[in-house]
Formats: C-alpha cells, sequence, structure tokens
C-alpha cells in the first residue's frame, strides 16, 4: 500500500463546534421550546416534487437519484416520470382537497416553463411554491464555477417568478446537493428559506455572505422516494413508517415544544393508483388529528421566526 | 497480504467449555451507540473516498450531523428507560467539537470505547508509526475528557492494517498497563469472546459486536423497514438467549444515532429494548465488562480447550 503524508493525520478544524463556519452548533433539546398557533403540536408540512427529468441528462457531476440510467433515449423513466405530472399530481391534488391538507410545491422552473396548466391550477389554488432548481439534471456541487451557478439560480428563479406571480422565497437543489456558494448566491437572489440540510428536526440560522438563510428540515429517509425506491419497501410500510415518526413527534412535542413532521413527496411515485391510497391513509389521519397544524413551508418559517 | 489474519484459532460453538455470566445470566447484552463526527472536507485517502459526491457532499454530511444535533439525547432517554448503560464507540476528535454530548454520556456512566479520530479518517496507507500515533491520540483523548482508561477498539469506518489490534494493545499497555487495550470490537467470527493471538502475548478478547444487528448495516445496506429490523432484534435475542443456557452468549446492538433515533425508526428500536430487558436472565452490561469477565474467568480455560482440541484434531492448514 502507498503510504500516506503525514498531513493525514493533521486535522486543522478539530475544536468547539462545527468544521464549517455556516452555522452554529446547537442540541434540539437544549433549545427553547417553539410553540404553533392555537397550541397545536405538530406543523405538518406536506412538500410535493413537481420536477422535470430530461431525456438527455448529463449527469454532472453524477446521475441524479430519480433520473435516466438506461442508454439513450432511457423512455422507461423519462414517461414514468412524466406520469406524475400528467396523472399521478391530480390524484395528490383531490387526496390534498378532501381532507384540507395545505401543500407546498418544489417546482423546477423547466417544468413550469413545460406545463402551462399543471402551473395555472396551483396558482388558482394559491399554494406555496419554491424553486426546485432550472430541471432534475442542473445540479449545484462542489467545485461548479460560481458564475456559471449564479447565472443558473438566477435562470430558475427569475423564470419562475414570472411564470408563477410568486415572490418565490424558498429553495430546495435537485438531489439536495449543493455547491460551497450555494447558499451565499441563493441569499444574494431573494431567497429566505432553503431545505437542503437534512441535519435538524427544527429550522436554523444558516450563515451566508448575504445574510442569514434559514434551513428548513425536511427529512430525506422519511420521502416516498427512499422509502419505495430507494429502500424497497411497499407504500404500506412507507405509510407505516410515517405514522410511527408522527406518533413519537407528538409524544415529544409534549416536552420539547412544537416539532414538525415534513413529508417531501412526489406524484410518479405516490400517485401510482396501487399507492394512492397510502398517501389518502396518512393525510385522512393527519387532516382529522386535533394537534395538527397543515400549513406552508414559509408558514412554518415565519411561525419559527417569530419566536427568535 | 496473509491468507488469514491470524488472530484465532479455529474453535466449534458445540462442545466448549460453559461460560455463566454473573448471576447466572445466560446472556450478555450491550448497546454501543457509535458517536462520530464525520467531516466535511476530509482529506483524500486513495483507497477509500468519503463520500460520493464532490465537497460539500451534504447528503450524507447532513445526514450524520443530525445524530449529534438530535438523535443522541432520543436514544439515551430511552436506554435510562431500560436501565442500559452505552458502550460508546467514539470518534475521539467528537470531544473536541462536541463536549457537551461526552457530558451527557459521563453523566450516565457510559463507557467510552476508542472509534479513531473521525469516521473520515481512514486506516489504509498509514504506516505502522501513523496507525499506532492516530490510536495513541484517540486513547490519550479520551482519558483527557472522561477519565477513562480506555479498554476496547473498533477501527474508525471499519478500516484495518495488519497490526491493528496489535497497535491497539501495545499503546493501552504503554499508556496504562493491563487497565487498557484489552478488547476489539473488529471482527465478527463469534457469538461468544474469543481469546486473541497478538505478537506482544497480552491478555486480549474479541467481544461480539454485531454487524447483522448493526443499524446502519440493516437500514442502508440491507435497507429493511423498522418494523422488521425491530423483528430481527426480537428474533436474534430468542435465539441467543435460549442458546445461552448451553453457555454464556452475547448479543450486542449497534447503533449510530442518525438512524435508529429518526423518528419514524425509534419506535421498533424500543420495542425489541422493552422486550429484551424484560427477560430475568439477561446481563445487562457493556462491552468492557464483558471482556473483563472473560479475562478473569473464562480467557484460560478458553485457551486451554483450544489447545487440547489443536492436539487432537491437529492443526489449522
Amino acid at each position: 500500500m502507498a503510504n500516506l503524508d503525514n498531513d493525514y493525520l493533521k486535522y486543522p478544524k478539530r475544536s468547539y463546534g462545527m468544521d464549517h463556519d455556516r452555522y452554529d452548533w446547537t442540541m434540539l433539546q437544549n433549545r427553547k421550546a417553539i410553540l404553533w398557533p392555537n397550541g397545536k403540536k405538530i406543523a405538518l408540512w406536506v412538500n410535493v416534487g413537481l420536477q422535470f427529468f430530461p431525456l438527455n441528462q448529463k449527469g454532472i457531476p453524477f446521475k441524479v437519484p430519480g433520473g435516466m440510467t438506461k442508454p439513450y433515449p432511457d423512455l422507461r423513466h423519462y414517461s414514468l416520470r412524466d406520469y406524475g405530472n400528467r396523472v399521478g399530481i391530480y390524484r395528490f391534488l383531490k387526496a390534498f382537497d378532501t381532507y384540507n391538507i395545505t401543500p407546498t410545491f418544489a417546482m423546477n422552473t423547466r417544468l413550469a416553463e413545460r406545463i402551462p396548466y399543471l402551473v395555472s391550477t396551483i396558482k388558482e389554488r394559491g399554494n406555496e411554491i419554491m424553486c426546485h432548481g432550472f430541471n432534475m439534471d442542473e445540479l449545484h456541487y462542489g467545485g461548479q464555477d460560481i458564475s456559471e451557478e449564479t447565472a443558473l439560480v438566477e435562470k430558475a428563479l427569475d423564470g419562475l417568478r414570472r411564470l408563477t406571480d410568486q415572490e418565490i422565497i424558498g429553495w430546495m437543489s435537485p438531489a439536495k446537493n449543493e455547491s460551497e456558494n450555494t447558499p451565499d448566491i441563493l441569499a444574494a437572489h431573494g431567497i429566505q428559506y432553503f431545505c437542503d440540510w437534512v441535519n435538524d428536526d427544527m429550522p436554523y440560522d444558516f450563515k451566508t455572505k448575504n445574510g442569514n438563510l434559514i434551513a428548513m428540515p425536511l427529512p430525506t429517509e422519511l420521502e416516498d422516494y427512499f422509502i419505495i425506491n430507494n429502500n424497497l419497501h411497499s407504500a404500506e410500510d412507507w405509510a407505516d413508517q410515517v405514522e410511527d415518526a408522527f406518533e413519537f413527534l407528538l409524544q415529544e412535542s409534549e416536552v420539547g415544544g412544537g416539532r414538525i413532521l415534513g413529508l417531501n413527496i412526489h406524484p410518479w411515485v405516490l400517485g401510482q393508483p396501487h399507492r394512492i391510497q397510502y398517501l389518502e391513509r396518512v393525510l385522512e389521519k393527519f387532516g382529522s388529528h386535533p394537534g395538527v397544524w397543515t400549513t406552508s413551508a414559509s408558514g412554518i418559517a415565519d411561525a419559527w421566526k417569530n419566536q427568535q | 497480504m496473509k491468507e488469514d489474519p491470524g488472530y484465532y484459532e479455529y474453535w466449534s460453538y458445540e462442545n466448549r467449555p460453559k461460560i455463566t455470566w454473573p448471576n447466572g445470566a445466560k446472556l450478555a447484552f450491550w448497546v454501543a451507540p457509535n458517536i462520530e463526527f464525520y467531516e466535511l472536507n476530509p482529506p483524500n485517502n486513495p483507497f477509500r473516498k468519503p463520500w460520493p459526491q464532490p465537497s460539500p457532499a451534504l447528503p450524507g454530511y447532513t445526514s450524520r450531523d443530525w445524530g449529534n444535533r438530535v438523535g443522541h439525547t432520543r436514544q439515551m432517554q430511552l436506554l435510562d428507560k431500560y436501565g442500559i448503560r452505552g458502550a460508546v464507540s467514539l470518534s475521539a476528535a467528537l470531544c473536541d467539537h462536541h463536549p457537551e454530548i461526552i457530558e451527557l454520556c459521563k453523566e450516565r456512566n457510559w463507557e467510552f470505547f476508542s472509534h479513531g479520530i473521525y469516521n473520515t479518517r481512514y486506516t489504509y496507507g498509514m504506516t505502522e508509526a501513523q496507525e499506532r500515533e492516530m490510536i495513541k491520540d484517540s486513547i490519550e483523548t479520551i482519558y483527557k475528557h472522561t477519565g477513562q482508561k480506555c479498554a476496547g477498539y473498533l477501527a474508525p469506518a471499519l478500516s484495518h492494517s495488519e497490526n491493528t489490534l496489535d497497535l491497539f494493545a501495545e499503546v493501552g499497555t504503554e499508556l496504562f498497563g493491563d487497565e487498557a487495550g484489552f478488547y476489539s470490537c473488529d471482527l465478527f467470527h463469534d457469538d461468544q469472546p474469543t481469546p486473541i493471538h497478538l505478537r506482544s502475548g497480552k491478555r486480549f478478547a474479541s467481544i461480539p459486536y454485531s454487524l447483522e444487528m448493526n443499524d446502519t448495516i440493516a437500514y442502508l445496506v440491507q435497507k429493511i423497514t423498522p418494523r422488521r429490523y425491530g423483528k430481527e432484534l426480537k428474533d436474534n435475542f430468542d435465539r441467543l438467549y435460549a442458546e445461552g443456557a448451553e453457555s454464556g452468549t452475547i448479543m450486542c446492538i449497534p447503533t449510530h444515532n442518525y438512524q435508529v433515533s429518526n423518528a419514524h425508526r425509534i419506535k421498533a428500536y424500543e420495542e425489541a429494548l422493552e422486550y429484551i430487558t424484560g427477560h430475568s436472565d439477561v446481563w445487562v452490561t457493556t462491552g468492557k465488562e464483558i471482556a473483563q469477565y472473560f479475562l478473569d474467568n473464562y480467557y484460560d480455560t478458553a485457551l486451554a480447550d483450544i489447545e487440547t482440541k489443536k492436539k487432537q484434531y491437529g492443526k489449522l492448514g
């Protein structure tokens, strides 16, 4: 084996707190309790990914999870993702209305450009839209040229603001991946909260060169995609895990203050005919639960911010 | 490179001298929470890439940071509830970064054992001197922050050299004599303790730590559901508990708070802990206590039995 340089045993960042300066080190249990409006215990954040996976995927610097995997043209994955935006999403919308759930939509700008009907439908409903990057193949990644990334963020945000007539203050990067500069660029372009750092169960202040962002907790490991497509569990197993999480958070909220149940879901996954009933099952339970506050991502971020 | 690490002899599970744990217990049960620090931008190691994406690799880093910010205290509450003291597999640098977590473990009289400095610094490619220095740093850091003389080792990210166990035992002796460096969690060949051959001849044991019951293996490699994991823990316990009537067995649950303490997973884990600790003939203990008990009471009879069988059946190979 080739030997390592002695620098491998040097640890320049081995000191109190984090090994970077983006946020302060704190433990959830040591923070003051957050109270949700009307004594609610759980803020339910249903976050729907509306995504465009281009057929001519570049995969730079990696293939986005959920993207094309076969040689071009990968019609099977392209069209199955498209299914969500044509069919699955309308099953979602019906379920949200039936069970009085307020969703938030994380939308790729390219999708908004391609499907004015869907944009119009969501605008009419009045739900919040956050930017999910330009499309699922335009990744933000370490080593990316800063001017190239800035142009990408501008293209994504300008386009989505124009097409939706919304302010667009929230962001989720494709694959929740970033460069070293992404948070600085986002803060300079009117973004107030983002959901790429899955390192907490509550919002926290995230420092950038252009003022703080609010980091919002949207757990990857409870996503429909992660549980069903990555772990290969059934949709019923997804619902069981979501309900177990809910019961646990409800219990923890008794001593720790308000908690957030963040469900990041995708119409091409749970919008399938054999899966939709399991989304309906959990929405029915939460929609009628007296401890649940169903609201948008920015509704949760505002409530948190007002108590800091 | 060797065909066989040479740490232990073949020794059949049947017909071994009987082990009885304290108070006649049939099974020694221990929980090993890994309390780790993964770096956002670790140096390159030519033999293993720390993260799949170019730095900053958010998916992996942020999930592990979640374990430190949120997860640990959730599992602590559970272990308190069921009277279990954790034996912490510790990234020693966490003492510097997050001393609050160390304090919470100290308040509970938990054991700390070495899991290297960071879980993003691998043993691969280290010279013997470098690995010795890394191990020494970890044992000294644990002593400085906790006052404990580190008894056990689990190599960082399970990255080993041919000398890992020898070096750990030797550094333990150099610093604290026989009080440190006397067991390893790095080998998965048995459900009972095993005497380990070292070049120093030190009395040293391998203590079962179980990759199979490890939450990260269950959730990230096998990708099983939380309820299935809870069932596997109970099934593992049932069999080892039954066999423990013949000769004492060990069950270990190695955990990672970024996995097991997720809101959607912790209930299944709690049900297993409640089930296991609800049995009468279970010694709820730590890795160090098991190793010490074995070395004091059964190490010599184990060695003699291994020697006898070797003479009777001939040597391996």
